[in-house]
Order: C-alpha cells, then sequence, then structure tokens
C-alpha cells in the first residue's frame, strides 16, 4: 500500500524547535519561523546544546556572534603559534581553555564558516609564518623549525612543499628575485 | 556568506579549456560568477575600463594571442589600479623555469592544468579556498605563492 503525504514544514520546524526548547527546559515567548525568543538570555553551554540538538535536525542556529567567533579562533591560533609557552599544548586544548567552548563546538562552527577545519587552518597559517622567517635571510631552516615548534626540519619542509608546492629554498629564491625587480623598477 | 558571489576571470585562448573550466567551477559548492576572455588582451581592455567592479582572483593561461599571460601579469603588477588582485597562472607548461618567472613577475598561485576533470574541479575548489582564506585571514600578502 502505498500513502501521500503532504508536508507542513513551518508546522514541522516550529514543533521540533519548541520540543527542543523544552527539553532544555529554556523558556521562550515566541518561536515564529527563523526565529526564537528566549525570556532570558541563554547561558554558554545551553547554548551549545541547543546547537547541536537542532543540528540533528538539519536546522542550523544563526548568530551574529559566530563570524566573531571565527575571528577570535584565529586570533588565538595566531597567538598560540607564537606563544612560548604554548608549544607543549594541542591546539585543541589551548583553544577551549582560552575561549571557553568545546573544542567539538568550536571546530563546527569554524567548519561551517569558513570551508575549512581548524587543523587545516593552522597548517595555513603556520606555513604562513614559515615563508615570513624565510624572509629573513639571517635565519636558518632549523632555527624557524624550533621556533615554530616542527620536530624536525624535514618535518617542516615536508609540510611546506605539501601545503605551497614549493620547497622552502625555491620560495626563498623567488622571494629574493622578487624584490631585486622590485628595487629595480623603482629606480628613475 | 551563501548569498555572495565569488567574482572569477578567465583568460585562455582554448575553447576546450574554457569550457572545462565553465563546468567544472559551476559544480562546486562555493559560489561564483565566472567571466571568460578569448585573449590577454580582451582581459586588460576589460579591467581597464574605468569603475569597472574587479574580479576576485584571475586565471590567467600563458600561451595566448594578441597578449600572453606573462604580458598581462606584468601590465597589472605595474597599474596601482590592478596591482594588489589576486592571479593564479593556468598554463600547461611545468618548466620550472616559466613557473619561477611568473612567480617573480608577481603570481600568487600556478597552477599546472589538470588533465582530468575530476582533478581540475579540486584544484579550482582548493584555490578558491585559499584565496578566500586569504581575504578573510590575516595573511601576508606579500607572500601570497603557491603552486599546485
Amino acid at each position: 500500500m502505498k500513502i501521500y503525504l503532504r508536508y507542513n514544514f513551518k508546522v514541522i520546524c516550529e514543533t521540533v524547535v519548541r520540543e527542543q526548547l523544552e527539553k532544555l527546559e529554556i523558556s521562550y515567548s515566541s518561536t515564529d519561523l527563523g526565529e526564537v525568543n528566549t525570556l532570558e538570555p541563554l547561558s554558554l553551554e545551553t547554548k551549545e546544546k541547543l546547537f547541536k540538538a537542532l543540528k540533528g535536525y538539519g536546522i542550523t542556529m544563526l548568530e551574529d556572534q559566530k563570524e566573531t567567533l571565527v575571528d577570535r579562533i584565529k586570533n588565538t591560533i595566531d597567538e598560540m603559534l607564537i606563544d612560548e609557552n604554548a608549544r607543549i599544548l594541542k591546539v585543541s586544548s589551548y583553544l577551549s581553555d582560552k575561549l571557553n567552548y568545546t573544542y567539538s563546538y568550536l571546530s563546527s562552527v569554524f567548519s561551517e564558516n569558513t570551508y575549512s577545519s581548524i587543523e587545516n587552518y593552522v597548517i595555513l597559517r603556520k606555513v604562513d609564518l614559515v615563508k615570513e622567517l624565510l624572509c629573513d635571510e639571517d635565519l636558518t631552516l632549523t632555527e624557524i623549525a624550533y621556533r615554530l615548534n616542527y620536530s624536525s626540519v624535514s618535518h617542516l619542509s615536508g609540510q611546506f612543499k605539501k601545503t605551497t608546492g614549493l620547497t622552502p629554498s625555491s620560495f626563498q629564491r623567488i622571494m629574493r628575485r622578487k624584490k631585486t625587480q622590485t628595487l629595480q623598477s623603482f629606480k628613475p | 556568506m551563501d548569498t555572495n558571489f565569488l567574482s572569477v576571470a578567465l583568460a585562455d585562448d582554448d575553447e576546450d579549456d574554457r569550457l572545462l573550466f565553465d563546468e567544472a567551477i559551476k559544480q562546486l559548492s562555493i559560489k561564483t560568477e565566472l567571466t571568460l576572455f578569448k585573449d590577454g588582451q580582451e582581459l586588460m581592455d576589460y579591467l581597464l575600463i574605468p569603475d569597472v567592479a574587479h574580479p576576485n582572483l584571475i586565471f590567467l593561461d600563458l600561451n595566448m594571442p594578441a597578449k600572453n599571460g606573462m604580458q598581462c601579469l606584468q601590465e597589472i603588477r605595474q597599474n596601482t589600479a590592478l596591482k594588489d588582485l589576486i592571479i593564479a597562472i593556468y598554463s600547461t607548461s611545468s618548466s620550472e623555469q616559466d613557473i619561477e618567472e611568473t612567480f617573480v613577475n608577481g603570481a600568487n598561485i600556478y597552477i599546472n592544468k589538470p588533465t582530468s576533470f575530476s582533478k581540475l574541479k579540486e584544484v579550482i575548489e582548493r584555490v578558491l579556498h585559499l584565496n578566500w582564506q586569504y581575504h578573510t585571514s590575516n595573511m601576508n600578502r606579500n607572500t601570497f605563492l603557491f603552486r599546485f
């Protein structure tokens, strides 16, 4: 037997949202489609729980703070990469400590908003710092590897090559040539 | 984010390559608006129209009639209004010398034209993500060099 169904999406969505709000004991005044008005501001923990609960139904909680959170994650990663004391820590524990969210929440917010995972971003950012240091001719690869907490020079070179498609030495050669060319073009 | 279009330009004299690129970029999850140019001259004529909207990213073939990719690259880098554009060279040449010359002349990305459609999609997607990451993060534009 075949049964035909017609869905009312507005009713379905609102019912799901109301059920989840009640389950988490969040008091609300209204749930118009696409918007929920809670009576009291939610704690970070509750927000996180609601985010997870709704996600299971394919409902994404949008909040303005999310973009801010992505920026805060990026800034914290930047801090971590140059923080001498952070070198023994894992990115995940460093971020959740500093930002007071669980790592799984941070990583899902990050992935949904940036087309990239936190892990990939850390690598990209780290390689960006390596590039900056490579332009400083006085630093050796060994020193750069130590500063940025790579276990070895070959680990650094490997990650650099894999990420940029270039070896550190060819990158250095290109940057040196670029510099002389720019200097030349400024000559009268 | 979903409603934003990334505007992308491709200058390539090979019609098949233009079609494939168009098809590949359409299949990606990032929304883009692609403008196609048949050679370097057409691209430069467009970029030099006063007040024209510049693409977020330009893919540039090297071997083209009228004006080749290297000439375009140099003209773009020497023009104060255009010099900050992100340029990805898109070429069949895999000569180390060509690659290095394009970087020295200001290319940000060098792509060897992939031989399969799935590889093409993959490489365009990686380049778009990378470009987006550079636009939205505090990364150093002077050392924006990648090879695929």
